[in-house]
């Protein structure tokens, strides 16, 4: 089989989909720890459009977007699949990965917020967006993908893990048993599972990285706002 | 005795989104029916099959619904395997596609003055990447109405469902957007494509859909007014 590299940073959850997929299916890789702040020349050849991390780099060949990453993960190695058999109930998981990509950055923008109306709206997109999870995406599901974890669930990690270190930063409970009885149970189950649990990272480590990045970034950012 | 298909397509005339997805059946040459609905009054149907975002277009095959244009793009060359296959079978071609789909395009048409200006550039921009991008599909440096060199695909349906307007567009805003001098591959791609029996078809009338997009302009520059 042919080399599998993947070029990451620790505190990222794009990077943790990657390393999920691979370690669920099994797959051998050397990982690569970028640092953001001094881009390796490796990171700009292989990502030129972008410079983003994760990429994965399998027989020298670059593929970069966690999504699409993980797309190509589940067309090379099918054993233990990500995505359903049934050609709606693909369409359907698809639908949930791209809406991770669309809709679950508002987490990240109530992240930036120290309060005021932006806060409130960004509250407000991320309360909606739980809600559309809760609703329509987990409804009465153990997982997204079922009575096992799928691409979906992966694509939502974010939710389960680095909300949680939002919240407690920007002093914001958004999800609560009582508002979001299945995806509360979700972020439990998710961690639960023992390929999840044996990677993620140090909820210490992370709250004390985010906040120095939050710090440094409502600093730079001036006062007044 | 197989059971019969039943598709059906809800979509939009003007929406590029909705054209995407009829070229795919098209070329595939699945019998659909396709049914207009109203974006200013959401039929009972729309809000039952995209309850999360309420858009079209939507595809109902046997009573279950896919949403999401390249969604339902994907989940036509799955389910209906015939000739023309939207993407190659190679995991790593494959990945290359998926990469460039998530490429927008941008927002000139509903912007002006200084606004305009920031999204021609945004625009300008993304199609020189475009343009490079795509230098690695036609490695002859002609097009050919495909990326694969025989049939469209994925991108293919995605570029002249983006582009394909782009006259009107240009006719609207009065800024030339795909210009063969800037991007000579993009320009000669297109007008390929744009001569293919099937997208006659699928055209809407011009003075039609240049009307749509005046009226999409106007609303846009009315409500951004202060």
């Amino acid at each position: 089989m042919e080399v599998v590299k993947l070029i990451g940073t620790w505190p990222s959850p794009f990077s943790y989909r990657v390393i999920w997929a691979l370690k669920l299916k099994g797959i051998p890789y050397e990982y690569i720890e970028e640092d953001l702040s001094n881009k390796s020349p490796m990171l700009l050849q292989y990502n030129p459009l972008h410079k983003k991390i994760p990429v994965l780099v399998h027989g020298g060949k670059p593929i970069c977007e966690s999504a699409v990453i993980l797309q190509y993960i589940e067309d090379v190695w099918p054993q233990n699949p990500l995505l359903p058999n049934d050609p709606h109930e693909r369409a359907v998981a698809r639908f949930w990965v791209h809406f991770a990509e669309n809709k679950v950055r508002c987490i990240w923008r109530l992240f930036r917020t120290t309060g005021g109306e932006e806060q409130e709206k960004a509250k407000k997109e991320s309360m909606e967006m739980l809600r559309a999870l809760e609703e329509h995406g987990l409804r009465d599901k153990k997982f997204f993908g079922g009575d096992k974890i799928g691409i979906a669930d992966i694509a939502f990690g974010q939710v389960a893990h680095w909300l949680e270190m939002i919240e407690d930063l920007v002093g914001v409970k958004l999800i609560e048993a009582h508002t979001f009885p299945h995806l509360h149970a979700w972020t439990k189950n998710f961690k639960q599972v023992p390929i999840i649990k044996e990677n993620l990272p140090d909820f210490g480590e992370m709250l004390m990285y985010f906040k120095k990045a939050r710090d440094n970034f409502l600093a730079s950012r001036g006062p007044g706002m | 005795m197989e059971k019969e298909d039943q598709i059906n397509l809800h979509g939009m005339w003007g929406s590029t989104f909705t054209k995407r997805v009829e070229l795919a059946l098209k070329l595939k040459g699945i019998p659909y029916e396709y049914i207009e609905e109203d974006l200013s009054y959401k039929s009972q149907l729309v809000l039952k099959y995209n309850p999360v975002h309420k858009k079209l277009p939507i595809l109902v095959h046997n009573g279950k619904p896919i949403i999401e244009s390249l969604i339902i793009l994907e989940y036509i060359d799955e389910t209906w395997k015939n000739a023309p296959r939207f993407l190659p079978d190679d995991p790593y071609e494959r990945a290359k596609i998926r990469f460039w789909l998530f490429e927008g395009v941008g927002r000139v048409v509903t912007t002006d003055g200084e606004a305009q200006e920031k999204a021609t550039n945004d625009l300008f921009e993304k199609l020189k990447v475009l343009e490079e991008g795509m230098r690695e599909f036609f490695p002859g440096g002609s097009p050919t109405p495909s990326i694969n060199g025989e049939n469209m695909g994925l991108l293919d349906i995605l570029m002249c469902t983006l582009f394909g307007p782009y006259k009107i567009h240009e006719e609207v805003v009065g800024i030339k957007m795909i210009d063969p001098e800037r991007n000579p591959l993009l320009s000669s791609w297109l007008m390929a494509l744009t001569e293919q029996p099937v997208m006659k078809e699928i055209k809407p009338p011009h003075e039609k859909l240049l009307a749509l997009v005046h009226f999409i302009r106007q609303n846009a520059l009315q409500s951004s007014v202060p």
